[in-house]
């Protein structure tokens, strides 16, 4: 990832100066991000950092204060399917009778033409269930699956957007060893097709997986690389806004040092 | 078999069957979407819509529509726009609606003496010309879910992925707001208005609690709903019942059985 290589590639996601408050507090200021096709950008920071709420915000199901916020280089109103989401928590009620392949044809909605699913998008269903390895398990009632299958199901359900940007949030907090190995690949298989972002408190594993690494508590700590210090990760998790509130510009890839350094 | 001669029992069991269509379909949503308090204040709201429906010398029925129709549509964009909890402003309307009916039908001229049936319904007593307002009203409730069956349920399953997909979660739940209201209006002549909450939730619940799917929660919904409207007119034509009390207690009985029998056996 050199500089040059950065700079002719397509901007997929340009936030700039982002302001959210939720409820009258101010979760995410000053927030800068510019995201280049085919990156894989991995966000850490402590609970309550605000990871969520940027990835609502980008979705668009959280309406920022101010600020802006593009994709594929267009002011972002509604989404249209260029961006999909693994939340962190299932929003849904376990009970409700529905199967596993019924779930991840509702990644098709937006593509959807008439009454019913067609052809195709049942195909892409497919697809996304093998390569989550949960093809087997399609019949099975949502209700059924452990934590861990639910997660499959939910990105599976992402994919079959055919989605150019895939957030992800927390996405392998409940997924067992022996699938979160494969589960980094499939990322990085993804990876050559679509924009990844991963919110993660998994360092070590986010650490040799992504390209580049930002760190959220309020603000973004962002550099355009992944190298990972014992400074930066203490200031991950801390993030003493002083530190860097002296007008280092969180984006500016020359700030690197600013951000690392120390 | 020989009771299907009397016209007003043939036309119990279609109002009955017709009924139990609108709130197998429509009333398995509410029930896995735990709406059934929203459904409960626009039943309510129709009272207003009667009232109106005399005071004005028109069908109350017509009345009720139009009131559940404004109430559902209301409780919708209050809910968004306002930053009221869901549930003061249902209770709100629901009172609002009700209060109504009681001004405009003390106003009104001519005689209300059939109010009660409004209020409880009587089954046994639909007028033909009803019967054919509540199949069109059937009717619309049947198409437009069939038509938009995806899109409900993946609203109902999970509003903010819905949303992410790219569909309008804020059309589709004021469009199930307003299927609950139609659906409220086909009910009001078999169990009334008071009665038709539970009308609406029994029959959905207890298929809930072995359906797979939400088709097939539908279906069973329907069927059941059948045999307690069915069994309630019957009961109540032989032993002389008020007939939506007998409906509703049959369904409740129909709920606790097989509730108890879920714990039992597992
Ligand atoms: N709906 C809400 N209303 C008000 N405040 C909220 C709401 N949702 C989140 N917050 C607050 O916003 C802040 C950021 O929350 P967010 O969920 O984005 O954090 P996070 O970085 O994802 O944390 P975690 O690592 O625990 O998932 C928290 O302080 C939280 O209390
Ligand atoms: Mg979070």
């Amino acid at each position: 990832m050199d500089r040059m290589d950065r700079e002719e590639r397509k901007k997929v996601i340009e936030i700039e100066n982002l302001l959210v408050k939720l409820d009258g507090r101010t979760v995410l200021e000053e927030v800068n991000l510019s995201v280049y096709e085919k990156d894989f950008l991995g966000i850490i920071g402590p609970n309550g950092g605000g990871k969520t709420t940027l990835l609502k915000t980008i979705l668009g199901l959280v309406t920022a204060e101010a600020g802006t916020i593009k994709i594929m280089g267009e002011k972002m109103k509604k989404n249209r399917g260029q961006v999909a989401y693994v939340p962190q928590y299932a929003a849904f009620d376990r009970s409700f009778p529905v199967n596993v392949w019924e779930v991840v044809l509702m990644g098709r909605l937006g593509s959807k033409r008439g009454r019913s699913y067609s052809e195709l998008d049942q195909e892409i269903a497919r697809e996304v269930l093998k390569r989550v390895e949960m093809y087997e398990l399609r019949h099975r009632p949502i209700g059924e699956l452990s934590g861990g299958e639910i997660q499959r199901v939910l990105v599976a359900r992402a994919l079959a957007g055919r989605p150019e940007i895939l957030l992800l949030d927390e996405p392998t907090a409940s997924i067992d060893s022996r699938f979160q190995a494969g589960f980094y690949e499939l990322l990085e298989e993804l990876n050559r097709e679509m924009t990844l972002i991963l919110v993660s408190h998994d360092i070590s594993a986010i650490s040799v997986y992504v390209k580049t690494l930002a760190c959220l508590n309020c603000k973004l700590y962002y550099q355009h690389s992944k190298e990972l210090s014992p400074e930066m990760i203490e200031k991950g998790y801390q993030c003493p806004v002083e530190l860097i509130a002296h007008g280092v510009p969180h984006r500016v890839l020359a700030a690197h040092d600013g951000v690392v350094g120390s | 078999m020989e009771l299907l001669q009397f016209d007003f029992l043939r036309h119990a069991l279609a109002a009955g069957i017709l009924a139990s269509i609108a709130c197998g379909v429509v009333g398995s949503y509410v029930v896995i979407k735990r709406i059934v308090f929203i459904s409960g204040g626009i039943s309510h709201t129709a009272y207003g819509g009667i009232g109106l429906g005399y005071f004005l010398g028109i069908n109350p029925i017509l009345g009720a529509v139009f009131f559940t129709v404004i109430s559902a549509l209301g409780m919708g964009v209050l809910a968004e726009r306002t930053r009221q909890r869901e549930d003061t402003l249902i209770g709100i309307i629901w009172a609002v609606g009700m209060a109504l009916g009681v001004i405009f039908v003390k106003l009104s001229p001519g005689y209300t003496s059939d109010l009660m049936s409004y209020l409880f319904g009587n089954i046994l007593a639909v007028p033909f010309q009803d019967l054919i307002l509540i199949s069109i009203l059937d009717a619309i409730i049947v198409a437009v879910v069939w038509f938009y069956f995806e899109e409900l349920k993946a609203v109902a399953f999970d509003e903010e992925f819905a949303q992410v997909a790219g569909i309008s979660t804020r059309l589709f739940n004021l469009l199930l707001l307003l299927l609950i209201a139609l659906t409220v209006v086909v009910m009001i002549r078999a169990v009334g208005i008071i009665l038709v909450i539970a009308l609406m939730s029994i029959p959905p619940a207890i298929a809930g609690q072995s359906s797979k799917s939400l088709k097939g929660m539908m279906v069973l919904a329907i069927i059941l709903g059948i045999v307690f409207n069915s069994g309630g007119i019957f009961l109540s034509y032989f032993f002389d019942l008020p007939s939506g009390a007998t409906i509703i207690l049959l369904a409740a009985a129909g709920f606790i059985i097989s509730t108890a029998s879920r714990q039992r056996f597992g």
